[in-house]
């Protein structure tokens, strides 16, 4: 019998010859990453009784989720973290002046074909775009892992995600990923392995790769994942930090669920308050007043995603109801989006350019709403409080969708703009 | 012994533990006080040790945070019994030391808010005192069941210290 590509990378880091769904294997991961909540994992690792950590080459530390940090006791977390990683050695430490974990750990050549990387993070699923087997993990866990180097993994069944045709106008990764979680649900796919393959998904770009696995967790999946090819290799080339094998799905591999779309039927989508799987056509938002607009996060925070704004809003002003935030999701992203004058274009829009980091995905920090306000935002979440208020709405776009919306003052369909 | 607090399904961490305290460092108690405050606001206040969570299905979906679990388990929770979990969560649970027990919708209805009930970890065995019946449920094995035993990882990892 055929093994999937996660089953295969599982059965090599296990150092087996073959794995089964339902097995449990104990790996020892190639990169263990966590985030301003390594503050917390610290204190856990030390109640351990273990000195040293296991092996300081493999944790990766970013701090990217309260940075700069807004209060004393954020700031006291941030240097607690400073002065673990100097005492222990950890050398993959990337501070505040970096961005967000998700978008460092493909920039700083971490997410590798075939790497087994666990992340203190439900989006440590992004990985899996560069086809890694990456799944989000606790705290104790992590620590845990800091202690003893290894994880136990149960094998998980596969899905098979496929895309045919070409992506209309208008209509992006991202509503392809809201598009499929509406359909599969938001537990659709808990503890499972989903492939995207197909051919809509071999032209996507490294970035929008990243928003489909990024938003597997949205369907509960344990790993998101698309097999690597001359794309990852070319974005690897000067970044890679380790040696990578690429694997394969084998023809006769067994999937236990298959789903496949035409993406050129797809329309722009809209994930309605308060739950990522509340899924419908744009024409169902269109003209809902917003507040806010949210354009960043791990999910839509890369350049081509500042880029499409910026091509919606050149020489136009946002509508002056709405406040307009953009995060790029890294320094890398914002510098480069400097020089080919997107932020410019953004700022002269009457949008915020904020520094790169989570924001307010997650109602921790900066750009909080009022009470009975909407946001549309192109983050991967809108749970009810989600951004600190629990009487504000959150709906989910595109950064295309978000730019049109920005420009009109309620939810728009970008088509008729770009 | 303890009453049955019943929620729905896909109840999502943001409402068991709100973002917004996610990145402070909090007492177990504190913790507790804020546990599902944006669902149910009487729960934080009501809850007593040896209580029980009984829920439909994707319990506990969307962020990593282990607060989610860990303040349920600091204002006194035995158990969460659910139809289904989501994934990060039910690790957290046995990392934390928190039985996670699924069991068939069909015998997750027979529950009410407010029954009483009393949970066998050991013997996996759940009484329902109020209506006068009980559930099995496979008890867990091995390594989970030293973790839970431990009270979560951390302390199973300290207590195999102490042994070396």
């Amino acid at each position: 019998m055929g093994m999937t590509l996660t089953e295969k990378i599982l059965a090599r880091a296990s150092e087996k010859k073959e794995v089964e769904p339902g097995e449990i294997v104990t790996v020892e991961p190639t990169w263990v990453m966590s985030h301003d909540n390594s503050a917390a994992i610290l204190l856990k690792f030390k109640k351990t009784g273990m000195k040293k950590v296991w092996n300081p080459k493999k944790i990766v530390i970013i701090l990217d989720h309260t940075v700069p940090a807004p209060t004393a006791e954020y700031a006291n977390n941030h240097t607690s973290i400073r002065e673990f990683v100097k005492e222990q050695g950890i050398e993959n430490f990337w501070d505040i002046n970096t961005g967000i974990c998700h978008q460092v750990m493909a920039e700083k050549g971490y997410d590798l074909p075939s790497a087994v990387i666990v992340g203190a993070d439900s989006h440590t699923t992004t990985p899996g775009a560069f086809g890694a087997f990456a799944a989000g993990i606790g705290r104790s866990e992590v620590a845990a892992i800091w202690a003893t180097g290894k994880i136990w993994l149960r094998v998980p069944e596969s899905y098979e995600i496929i895309v045919n045709g070409e992506m209309p106008k208008g209509v992006f990764a991202k509503d392809l990923a809201l598009h499929i979680i509406g359909d599969v649900t938001a537990s659709g796919a808990v503890y499972k392995a989903v492939e995207f393959k197909g051919e809509t998904i071999r032209n996507m770009s490294i970035a929008s790769r990243m928003v489909l696995t990024n938003m597997s967790a949205e369907m509960g999946a344990k790993n998101g994942i698309v097999e690597a090819d001359k794309k990852t290799e070319e974005y690897l080339k000067n970044r890679a930090r380790a040696p990578y094998k690429i694997l394969h799905s084998d023809e006769d591999a067994e999937y236990e669920k298959k789903y496949e779309y035409d993406a050129s039927d797809l329309v722009p989508k809209i994930a309605f308050p308060h739950t990522v799987d509340n899924v419908h056509d744009i024409d169902k938002a269109e003209g809902i007043n917003i507040n806010q607009v949210f354009l960043g996060t791990c999910t839509n925070g890369r350049v081509e995603d500042l880029e499409v704004a910026a091509r919606i809003l050149k020489g136009k002003r946002i509508n002056p109801d709405v406040r307009m935030l953009v995060f790029p999701a890294s320094w890398e992203v914002w510098r480069e989006a400097d020089e080919k004058g997107i932020l410019k274009t953004l700022a002269e829009a009457g949008a915020v350019i904020m520094n790169p980091g989570c924001g307010p995905c997650l109602g921790a920090h900066e750009g909080a709403l009022a009470d009975g306000e909407k946001c549309l935002s192109t983050a991967n979440r809108n749970f009810k409080g989600r951004m600190g208020n629990p009487n504000a709405e959150i709906y989910l776009g595109s950064p295309a969708t978000a730019a049109a919306s920005a420009l009109k003052g309620y939810i728009s369909d970008p088509r008729e703009v770009l | 012994m303890g009453r049955v607090w019943k929620y729905g399904n896909d109840v999502n961490t943001d409402v068991i533990f709100p973002g917004k305290y996610t990145y402070k460092i909090m007492s177990d108690e504190e913790m507790a006080s804020h546990a599902l405050e944006d669902l149910d606001p009487n729960f934080a206040k009501e809850v007593k040790q040896g209580d029980v969570i009984v829920a439909g299905k994707n319990w506990g979906y969307g962020s990593s945070r282990e607060q989610a679990v860990k303040c349920l388990k600091a204002a006194g929770i035995k158990a969460i019994i659910a139809e289904s979990f989501a994934r990060i969560y039910y690790r957290n649970c046995i990392n934390l030391g928190l039985p996670a027990i699924t069991l068939k919708r069909e015998d997750i209805e027979k529950f009410d808010d407010g029954d009483e009930v009393d949970v066998d970890i050991e013997k996996g065995v759940i009484v329902n005192k109020s209506k006068g019946f009980e559930i099995h449920f496979p008890p867990f094995e091995g390594y989970v069941m030293d973790i839970i035993r431990a009270g979560g990882i951390i302390e199973y990892i300290r207590m195999q210290q102490g042994k070396e």
